[in-house]
């Protein structure tokens, strides 16, 4: 009974973690430039395919996945160059469709240039599971939480104490003021990209030895992980965190208990409860976006 | 007459020439296919436009409206013994009220809000269908037997066209009749800015649900077209990706402009089949469609070009 309840948390709070860490990239763009980038799943799916190709190619685990969350940085510094600032003028509605487009644009050049096939990647410390209370834990589990705590405590030092997180957190505050301040907000929103693409792909690399990867795997983890910052209340780094392992608990339980055909509904389900019923989110900020 | 296609007579006579037209340019059954697959296609465009482009509300779950409506057409005469026509209005009627249910509450969220709100509601359309095994036959999909109309079953790719191509005309007439009531230009008021729509008088909310509600029955209502005449339906109907199509098609033709949907559907339905032998490259067009428009002709091909050829004139 608690061993299957342990079990069910634990997987959870997996997912959780790596819907979390979405969740995260979505709060950080959405905070420098109030872009919803839909294309942070295929950030996720670069991490993984490009370091399960890097590694067919000869390289080391480490640097291939080192070389493979810089090549999605760069994704994100060009999709926020010539596809965000160019678009200057384009209403929410526009910026979300060029965010799709770019989705897309990525997925279709995963396929050619990559392959269709699903691709284990190892995991960082062997896969012998560890046992509590009769439940099971992989070793993946604990290392997606340890990094997630570890950026946790990065970010919050980069946002509180470096002059670039103060510029970013004033420009999120005001872009105007934040201009007229010094502050370069181009500079930021470019930024914003190049980091939040940098943390899809570290959760790429992190969920593919438990689920694989492909071309597509971005698509429901975007989702997810939209969904993620949606229940944390939009632009709060922490709420999307909490988000994360909320939608991550919520969709284990279903499956554990229910049925694991209905997982994937859970979480949209909550998100439509949530955007209905909380429209801030759980931990959002008091400001609604409603008419 | 610069701009025949903003004038009403002018822009109905000039599709009514096309669709009668049509029949001396199209020469084999594949051809009738694409161009009865891209009438159903801009059936459903139109009426999302009113909501995108007139309305200003996004939708990116449509294709769960379609996806319900075809699968209306295909269980209620097989199970039911409805009268397949029966069995569209049927559909039509029932994903009216569950879109006027969900308008509600939906609608009263604004940007990323509402796309989210909207993917998730087609989302879960999809997976329902996708899980109900039992009724819908899961993911390998399900048959659909032959639409009857006045004891007539429409059969054959010419009576198809005649018959999509009239029920376009229809959608186009009742649509830009919208446009341009006072139901229109009270959607452009709430486009332009709601607070000051709402300050002249406009009861923006309900405008807002009425549009939706109407989107919704006309993809219903298209998606029980498509179920009759591919005699096939699976749960992709109701996909995202479809969903985005939609949007893809009314951004590429022109937001707020009824003949953008029409040309929008049109192009996008016999791109990919003259890139069939690129399939791989598919998806890498489709985005570059997607970003390269938007960026590069905000407003859609039709309005852009219409903006020049009356530029060229005056």
């Amino acid at each position: 009974m608690l061993a299957e309840f342990l079990q069910f948390l634990f997987s959870g709070l997996t997912v959780g973690a790596v819907y979390g860490l979405i969740g995260l990239g979505f709060a950080v763009i959405y905070n420098a430039s109030n872009v919803i980038n839909f294309a942070q799943g295929e950030f996720v799916m670069i991490g993984g395919m490009a370091t399960v190709f890097l590694m067919k190619a000869g390289l080391p685990m480490p640097p291939a996945v080192a070389l493979a969350i810089a090549g999605a940085a760069l994704v994100g510094w060009l999709l926020a160059r010539f596809g965000i600032e160019t678009a200057k003028g384009a209403g929410v509605v526009g910026l979300i469709i060029i965010t799709i487009g770019a989705s897309i644009l990525l997925r279709g050049l995963a396929q050619v240039i990559w392959d269709r096939n699903f691709h284990p990647l190892p995991s960082i410390s062997g896969d012998a599971p560890i046992h509590v209370l009769g439940a099971t834990l992989l070793p993946q589990s604990l290392w997606i939480g340890a990094a997630l705590i570890v950026i946790m405590a990065g970010l919050r030092h980069f946002f509180a104490h470096t002059r670039t997180g103060k510029a970013m957190r004033a420009a999120a505050i005001d872009p105007l003021a934040a201009q007229l301040m010094g502050v370069d907000v181009r500079r930021v929103v470019r930024l914003s990209f190049v980091l939040s693409a940098a943390l899809g792909a570290l959760a790429g690399v992190l969920v593919a030895p438990i689920t694989m990867t492909y071309a597509n795997v971005g698509v429901m983890l975007g989702l997810k992980g939209f969904a993620a910052a949606i229940v944390g209340g939009l632009g709060n780094p922490l709420g999307a965190i909490a988000g994360g392992l909320v939608v991550g608990i919520a969709e284990a339980m279903t499956a554990g208990y229910l049925s694991s055909a209905w997982k994937d509904v859970v979480a949209f389900v909550i998100i439509l409860f949530v955007l209905l019923f909380m429209p801030n989110g759980l931990f959002g900020r008091a400001e609604a976006e409603r008419a | 007459m610069s701009n025949l296609l903003s004038l009403r007579p002018g822009g109905l006579a000039l599709l009514a020439a096309i669709i009668a037209a049509g029949p001396l340019v199209l020469q084999n059954g594949f051809h009738y296919n694409v161009a009865i697959l891209a009438g159903i296609n801009a059936m459903v465009c139109i009426g999302l436009n009113l909501l995108i482009g007139y309305a200003g509300q996004i939708s990116l779950g449509h294709a769960g409206f379609f996806a319900l409506g075809a699968y209306a057409s295909a269980i209620l005469p097989e199970r039911f013994g409805f009268h397949p026509a029966g069995a569209l209005l049927t559909g039509a009627v029932v994903v009216g009220l569950l879109a006027f249910a969900i308008a509600r509450p939906i609608l009263r969220l604004r940007g990323h809000y509402l796309a989210m709100a909207t993917l998730g509601m087609g989302i879960i359309i999809s997976i329902v269908l996708d899980q109900e095994v039992d009724i819908t036959g899961g993911p390998d999909g399900m048959p659909v037997g032959d639409l009857t109309l006045f004891g007539q079953v429409v059969s054959g790719e010419l009576a198809w066209y005649w018959l999509i191509g009239a029920l376009l005309f229809v959608t186009t007439w009742l649509a830009l009749n919208l446009v341009h009531s006072p139901v229109g230009r009270a959607l452009k008021a709430v486009h332009g800015s709601e607070i000051a729509a709402a300050a002249m008088g406009v009861d923006v909310f309900h405008y807002k649900v009425l549009v939706f509600v109407f989107s919704a029955v006309l993809a219903s209502v298209a998606g029980s077209l498509f179920a009759h005449y591919n005699g096939f339906i699976t749960p992709d109907e109701a996909s995202f990706i479809h969903s985005i199509q939609l949007v893809t098609m009314v951004v590429l033709g022109g937001m707020a402009s009824i003949a953008g949907s029409i040309v929008g559907a049109v192009v996008l339905t016999v791109l990919p089949q003259m890139l069939a032998g690129f399939h791989d490259y598919e998806m890498i067009v489709f985005g570059a469609i997607l970003m390269g428009t938007m960026i590069l002709l905000p407003e859609g091909a039709v309005p852009t070009l219409a903006k020049r050829i009356r530029e060229r004139l005056a």
